[in-house]
């Protein structure tokens, strides 16, 4: 039966990557009926009038088509008489780096397109770098567009010197160079008449006849998916082969614990076998019960590390930059792991591949940095053990997938791994608790149901794994503030500070609750501006003056109506309206827990 | 890879992995279950892929009251059969206000298809759907990640989808927002038959040729499967001898005329098919090229 090969198309805009294929697929016959027919209808509607633009095969998005370049990676199928392909057709635009890259990820062959008229770009060398950090190790540069330069030999060998010089830079494995016209169709699936001196395979023949060398990995090795326990009678660690082989009989070792049993019996799928391979989604009892779980690797013929540092180089993906100490939840192979990165050590110019200094990484760009994990984890350096060397980084709070990155070596304690320059600042401190830190500035009158509505939201956030705070006047005034009185100037100080005790707060990482009356726009505005717009929710708990005194729960009301309270707000001291509060809510008409809800519901949009 | 490993292997060791990832770290998956053979294929890797113990999720049939009623028997069977868990969704508010396919058109689509699947899965909470979409049916499907991440009202954004790196997949999400999961996005409608020719999986016999009671309209054959059938003035079904490519709510499924009675034969006429197999679904041709993506931006599967 015919074996599979996953190849990527990628190089600068416009080099010709998305018309290649879709030339290819033309010209091989691989293409139905109707996409043929909706390729001919789209290409008279877009902008090459009438001629056969063999890239809106592949340009599936209506952004892509409205503007006419790749933004996603885009998966085709074909099937020739000697092989079955994937092909992934990724972008060339730089802000779509990220893309290229998850093409690059999957496939075992990289084909970089180089505009024979404009030579190697940085977008080439950037290509070709990610293509070997993410573990290709064959390469053919299609040297396009040899018709805008007649098909000229001599300019054709130089170009192919640079490349080799480039291959040598990168260290890239296997090259191979062929000229080619993606438009013309030169060397795409037939050798060219127009380049007699080349005397290579064309660009598919080449791709069907190529050996994709076999996993050469040492030794065994399956990371456990699940424990599959049907009943108590059957215990199986499933998972798949990532490399090796082991049989029944043979003993194997668990990590991290390192535990030894010898394999009892295997199925493949649901048929039961004697060995199992490479490639293979098994099911593996043992012959004693030992500790596995989820996440543990189990082992033969090889050692792996179980550590917490590593060093690893990162392609960072997320447009939110990198800085140190920021903390993510690390995936490598089934482990999920809470990991900080310790130091940024250099960033590689994906240009020169230069080490630069930095201090913080850029959405595409590729840094060395140390890794700590938050416990022992197993892995392996990406050039032993590939899939026990790649993991990725996910943002705690947006859960956007923020880097990949593979391991280059383990670090250890006595490695000196410190913090270096860093500071904790507000945005590490809040990714620790996975949360946004703001401030729910409770305004109201007395009596409005303030402080029991704060005590009930602040319960809910706890119970969805907040860290919080709430202040109110029992704990401020009687603290902090115990030296203001009730003047329109203390009133003022007594906010101010409050906004700054928030702020403080906020920056420690924590969500703030504050319970004040705050009856001014000043006041109210003021803290605002302290705390900052972005972390300030205001919260008006618009209970009815009415209301209020009918409630009238400390007798403050009747007091104050006696004239024994001066300047109470609402008798004898305005209560300003807030204009635009972000959440409003008359506790008269819900019971308190209700109201929360309401609240919660309406922070969504800010949490 | 091994060399032992074919691409069908290759293709079966991605889709089961992809399936016993999701087990182990989504809250509360569900298989969507369309009883076409692409959803024959995807129950057969999930019954492979946690054997001895049955799937660990239950198994979703969309139901827009328009199947082949072929369909509806082999779905029962198979669920007794395999004594795994099939629930029915149907939304039964379209079905109140008489939504049907001869007079809603596209409408009918997004109330019995899209709308009922969002209804269903936010009734049961779900949080992964398994789906048994292909990239090599559509151009914006070709663009999908294997694990599609939806906001909390299912919307899918283009724009922004994950990077999935190697086998590392992101299941993280928030509360109300669920992924799509398609297992088999790697495999083509030839590798879907010659998997079912190797493993010998059951299919609903539509697939095959057979005497049947159907109307030409636009260049389709279109089945008289019950009287609610509405026939146009002088149509006369007609018996013939059809299979169906791809299998839906009968009157939008367009037959082909065929003698392919046994799965080889069926393999042959696929192979050597000159069209892609959504024409034969009628519901794709609203909208040009972009229809896919549109419904899908709006929560389609």
């Amino acid at each position: 039966m015919k074996s599979l090969l996953k190849f990527i198309t990628c190089g600068s805009v416009d080099d010709g990557k998305s018309t290649l294929i879709g030339h290819m697929l033309y010209d091989a016959k691989l293409l139905f009926a109707d996409q043929e027919q909706a390729l001919k209808l789209d290409s008279k509607i877009g902008s090459r009038n009438g001629a056969i633009d063999y890239s809106l095969l592949l340009d599936g998005l209506m952004a892509e088509r409205e503007q006419g370049i790749t933004i996603d990676v885009a998966y085709r199928y074909f099937t020739t008489d000697k092989r079955s392909f994937i092909v992934a057709d990724t972008p060339g635009h730089e802000e779509y780096t990220r893309n290229m890259a998850v093409g690059a990820s999957f496939a075992d062959l990289a084909v970089i397109l180089v505009d024979a008229s404009l030579g190697i770009l940085v977008q080439t060398r950037r290509h070709a770098r990610i293509c070997a950090l993410m573990g290709i190790r064959h390469f053919v540069f299609a040297i396009n567009k040899m018709d805008l330069i007649n098909y000229d030999k001599e300019k054709f060998l130089c170009l192919e010197k640079d490349i080799r010089k480039l291959s040598v830079e990168l260290n890239l494995e296997k090259v191979k160079c062929i000229p080619v016209s993606a438009t013309e169709g030169d060397n795409v699936t037939e050798k060219s008449e127009n380049m007699p001196w080349y005397d290579g395979e064309s660009l598919l023949n080449y791709l069907e006849n190529i050996d994709i060398e076999t996993n050469d990995e040492v030794g065994f090795v399956m990371p456990v998916q699940r424990v599959c326990r049907p009943d108590r009678t059957f215990r199986g660690y499933q998972g798949e082969v990532e490399s090796g082989i082991v049989s029944v009989g043979e003993e194997i070792t668990v990590l991290p614990s390192g535990e030894k049993a010898l394999v009892r019996a295997l199925l493949n799928g649901d048929s039961k076998v004697d060995t199992i391979i490479s490639g293979m989604p098994v099911t593996m009892q043992l012959d004693r019960e030992i500790d596995i779980s989820r996440g543990c690797v189990v082992v033969k013929g090889t050692e792996l590390h179980v550590s917490s540092m590593f060093t690893a180089t990162l392609l960072w993906m997320d447009d939110k930059k990198l800085v140190e100490g920021r903390n993510f939840l690390l995936k490598l192979a089934t482990q999920r792991v809470p990991a900080t990165i310790m130091k940024i050590k250099y960033k590689v110019d994906v240009n020169s591949g230069n080490h630069v200094p930095a201090r913080s990484i850029f959405k595409n760009e590729i840094a060395v940095c140390d890794i700590a994990l938050a416990k022992k984890t197993v892995f392996d350096k990406f050039a032993s053990h590939r899939v026990m060397g790649e993991f990725i980084m996910i943002d705690r709070i947006s859960n956007m997938t923020s880097a990949c990155g593979v391991i280059d070596h383990s670090l250890r304690r006595s490695d000196n791994l410190t913090w270096q320059k860093t500071d904790l600042d507000r945005e590490i401190r809040s990714a620790k608790m996975n949360q946004k830190p703001m401030t729910l500035w409770f305004t109201g009158l007395s009596g409005a149901g303030k402080s029991s509505l704060a005590n009930a939201v602040e319960k809910i956030l706890s119970v969805r794994g907040n860290y919080t705070m709430l202040l109110d006047g029992d704990n401020v005034r009687l603290g902090l503030n115990k030296n203001l009185g009730f003047e329109e100037d203390d009133r003022a100080e007594n906010i101010r500070r409050i906004a700054e005790v928030a702020k403080l707060m906020n920056d420690a990482g924590l969500i703030v609750l504050t319970s004040f009356i705050s009856p001014y726009k000043s006041d109210r505005r003021n803290a605002k501006e302290i705390i900052g717009e972005e972390s300030f929710v205001e919260i008006y708990v618009s209970t009815p003056l009415e209301e209020c005194e009918k409630r009238d729960v400390k007798g403050l009301y009747k007091k104050a109506r006696k004239g024994d309270i001066p300047n109470f707000t609402g008798i004898n001291s305005p209560y300003e309206l807030p204009e635009n509060p972000d959440i409003a809510i008359d506790t008269n008409n819900f019971a308190i827990e209700e109201a929360a809800e309401y609240v919660v519901k309406e922070l969504e949009r800010y949490l | 890879m091994s060399n032992a490993m074919n691409y069908l292997d290759v293709l079966e060791s991605e889709a089961i992995y992809i399936m016993r990832e999701v087990v182990s770290e989504c809250e509360k998956p569900v298989m969507l279950y369309s009883i076409g053979k692409d959803s024959s294929v995807m129950l057969h890797l999930a019954l492979k892929a946690f054997y001895p113990e049955k799937p660990p999720f239950p198994f979703l049939h969309v139901n827009t009251t328009w199947k082949f009623r072929e369909m509806i028997e082999f779905r029962d069977k198979r669920a007794h059969d395999l004594g795994i868990e099939m629930l029915e969704y149907i939304n039964e508010d379209g079905v109140r206000q008489g939504i049907n396919p001869f007079d809603h058109g596209a409408a009918y689509t997004d109330i019995m298809k899209t709308q009922a699947l969002k209804q269903a899965l936010d009734k049961y909470g779900f949080t992964a759907a398994f789906g048994g979409g292909r990239r090599d049916e559509e151009k914006s499907r070709a663009k999908e990640r294997i694990f599609s991440f939806r906001d909390s009202s299912h919307g899918w954004d283009p724009k922004s989808q994950r990077p999935e790196m190697w086998k590392c997949y992101n299941t993280e999400i928030k509360k109300g927002e669920s992924t799509r999961v398609f297992p088999i996005s790697n495999w083509t409608e030839n590798d879907i038959w010659q998997y079912i020719r190797r493993e010998n999986i059951p299919i609903v016999p539509l697939y095959f040729a057979a005497m049947r009671p159907v109307v030409e309209r636009e260049g389709n054959l279109i089945m008289v499967d019950d009287d609610r059938m509405r026939l146009l003035p002088g149509e006369k079904p007609q018996m013939k001898m059809v299979r169906f490519r791809t299998l839906g709510c009968y009157p939008l499924s367009g037959g082909v005329e065929s003698n392919a009675t046994t799965i080889d034969q069926v393999i042959e006429e696929t192979l050597s098919a000159t069209e892609s197999e959504r024409t034969s679904r009628v519901i794709d041709k609203d909208g040009g090229a972009s229809s896919m993506e549109k419904r899908k931006r709006e929560g389609y599967f």
